[in-house]
């Protein structure tokens, strides 16, 4: 048995996610092939060989890959020979959008977004939005899988010294071609990986105000997030949502300010280890999640605080 | 260009599912459905771009039982053309589900399939991909943004860091996000023509695809409980007990 898992990256950098991903693969029995699909991306394979656990590493790259696209990235890994039992990738928006494809061209039924590994054919995955979590055998030959990355705890980024193997890199479909990308600058930490979240809801009032949410979260060392209402107001941008059709995150400490905690948004939170809400409404249901409730105005709440932070 | 809008039918979005106590399920009985959220936004998106004059005709295909063709008169009340049943009493899997749209795709000859990124039961998260894949098609996943032109559609996707804007040949699959639009509502005169619109029914059966399920649910349960939480009085409460009882500042 050999697990081949597609590694998420940005042509520099190996995300966090593929790291849990390898974790996740390294629950099954069987050796672990990395496939890092890309353009100038040598750097990101030899991170992956340094990776603890990964026993080899393919490297596919073409100019075309880039920005790997879901039917380019799928004709790079159709066009890998070995034998692999298992096929896993991140649940982010990368595994998401190319993984099914190769799921379908392999005949196999997908499992999305694992939380647990019970065997090398079961497997937990929430369902209707975390309120019932599935327990689900797969009777295909092949397994295709993507991995809830906050579920699994990333291996260390050193020590391990596979060798790196250059691999066909499929070809170019010209089905779909790149455009442009609109990317959300930060200095904040990543919100899927970081030790704390502050998230604003409907309740914040605007996208100005959320400049106090920035000013907490900067004193904490913690990523921004928000509810669906807060984007879809024009608040933030689309990449602050976090619920079950947003990112799912799991820190350390999640605080919610102005959110009614709506079970959509409960998610892709309720997994933190500890959880603040700030809601004027004591009434509000994310109240049921916390650990700690402050019932009282957040543009009382919050500047205080700062304060005493 | 003909439109075809995979719609489905799900437990509404704002029902407090519960599982059920012998672990096989979640209650379904007398729960309210709904068209899944996503699919209406599919349903708009395909209406909008008749209303502009790009979309010639809308189909909307829904694949499950009798009920569905409620669902499917919604859809028509909001101002699909035709609606296809693809009538069936077991609940397919995303693959045998790409499988039979890939059918119907080949029968009806849309040059766009709009679908749901996502279904609100399952979470799956896979049928468009996937029947993109099936067809040979370039997909443009999580829109929220859809632009038609010169044979091309111009696709914004609401992607991890942000968004990413790609041009796909057509035809082509697109699945919708939440910020694509905002749905409008049935109006009852659209409700009542909706019953004099084209409804046809086919039998799963008959269209010959495999859709055998490949994964056996073991079971389903409840997730872990969270213990209950405490209510501050002061936000200087706060700091002390996230500093000294929960050590997490
Ligand atoms: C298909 C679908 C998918 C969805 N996906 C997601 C998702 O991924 N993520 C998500 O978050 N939601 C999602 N939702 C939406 C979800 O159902 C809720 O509508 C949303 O989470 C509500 O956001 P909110 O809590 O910010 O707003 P509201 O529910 O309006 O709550 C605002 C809260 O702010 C409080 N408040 C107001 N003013 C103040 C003040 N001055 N001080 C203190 N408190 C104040 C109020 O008491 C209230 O509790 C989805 C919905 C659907 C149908
Ligand atoms: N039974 C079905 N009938 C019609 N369309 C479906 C069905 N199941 C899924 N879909 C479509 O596929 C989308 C994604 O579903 P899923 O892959 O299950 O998350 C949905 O939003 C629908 O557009």
């Amino acid at each position: 048995m050999t697990t081949l898992v597609i590694a998420e990256h940005d042509n520099s950098e190996l995300q966090a996610s593929t790291y849990s991903t390898i974790a996740a693969a390294k629950e099954l029995n069987g050796d672990t092939v990395v496939l890092v699909a890309g353009h100038n991306c040598q750097s990101v394979a030899e991170q992956a060989a340094k990776a603890e656990g990964v026993d080899k590493v393919l490297l596919a790259q073409a100019e075309y890959l880039e920005h790997l696209l879901a039917e380019d990235v799928e004709k790079a890994v159709m066009a890998q020979e070995g034998d692999y039992s298992h096929i896993l990738a991140p649940a982010s928006t990368f595994g998401k959008n190319m993984m099914p494809r190769i799921s379908a061209l392999l005949d196999v039924q997908q499992i999305s977004d694992i939380i647990a590994i019970e065997s090398d054919d079961t497997f937990k995955r929430p369902v209707y939005a975390g309120n019932a979590i599935a327990t689900v055998k797969s009777n295909d030959a092949k397994k295709v899988i993507t991995v809830r990355a906050t579920a699994f705890d990333a291996l260390a980024t050193e020590g391990g010294s596979a060798s790196i193997e250059n691999v066909d890199a499929g070809t170019h479909t010209e089905l779909s071609n790149y455009v442009g990308e609109e990317l959300t600058e930060s200095e904040r930490p990543d919100l899927g990986t970081a030790r704390v979240v502050v998230s604003g809801g409907r309740g914040m009032g605007n996208g100005e105000n959320f400049e106090m949410l920035e000013t907490l979260a900067d004193k904490l060392g913690a990523a921004v997030g928000a509810s669906r209402a807060a984007v879809d107001a024009g608040f933030v941008p689309n990449d602050y949502q976090v619920g079950q059709t947003g990112k799912i995150v799991a820190p350390e400490l999640y605080i919610a300010v102005g959110i009614s905690g709506a079970i959509q948004h409960l998610a892709g939170m309720k997994d933190s280890k500890v959880i603040v809400a700030i809601n004027k409404d004591e009434e509000a249901p994310i109240f049921q999640v916390a650990d700690y409730g402050l019932v009282e105005d957040l543009f009382k709440a919050v500047p205080e605080l700062i304060e005493s932070l | 260009m003909k439109i075809l809008v995979a719609i489905k039918r799900v437990i509404d979005a704002n029902v407090k599912v519960r599982v059920k106590p012998d672990s096989s399920g979640v209650e379904t009985a007398n729960v309210k459905m709904s068209m899944n959220p996503f699919c209406e936004i599919a349903v708009e998106e395909a209406v909008r771009l008749k209303e502009k004059g790009i979309a010639s005709e809308v189909v909307a295909v829904s694949i499950g039982n009798q009920q569905c063709q409620e669902t499917l008169r919604t859809a028509l009340a909001l101002g699909a053309d035709k609606a296809i049943l693809v009538k069936t009493d077991d609940a397919l899997e995303p693959l045998a589900v790409a499988k039979t749209l890939k059918k119907v795709v080949e029968q009806e000859g849309p040059e766009m399939v709009l679908l749901g990124k996502q279904s609100i039961d399952g979470d799956n998260n896979q049928t468009g991909q996937m029947l993109g894949a099936l067809l040979g098609w370039g997909q443009g996943t999580f829109a929220s943004e859809v632009e038609v032109e010169d044979g091309k559609t111009k696709v914004t996707r609401e992607i991890d860091g942000g968004l990413q804007t790609i041009e796909l040949k057509l035809p082509a699959v697109v699945t919708t996000d939440l910020r694509l639009n905002e749905p409008r509502f049935a109006s009852l005169p659209n409700i009542m023509k909706a019953k004099r619109k084209p409804l046809d029914e086919i039998a799963l059966a008959d269209l010959g695809v495999d859709t055998a399920n490949r994964t056996e649910t073991i079971s389903v349960e409840n997730p872990p409980e969270r213990s209950e939480g405490i209510k501050v009085e002061s936000v200087a409460e706060l700091v002390e007990k996230l500093k000294n009882e929960a050590k997490v500042i």
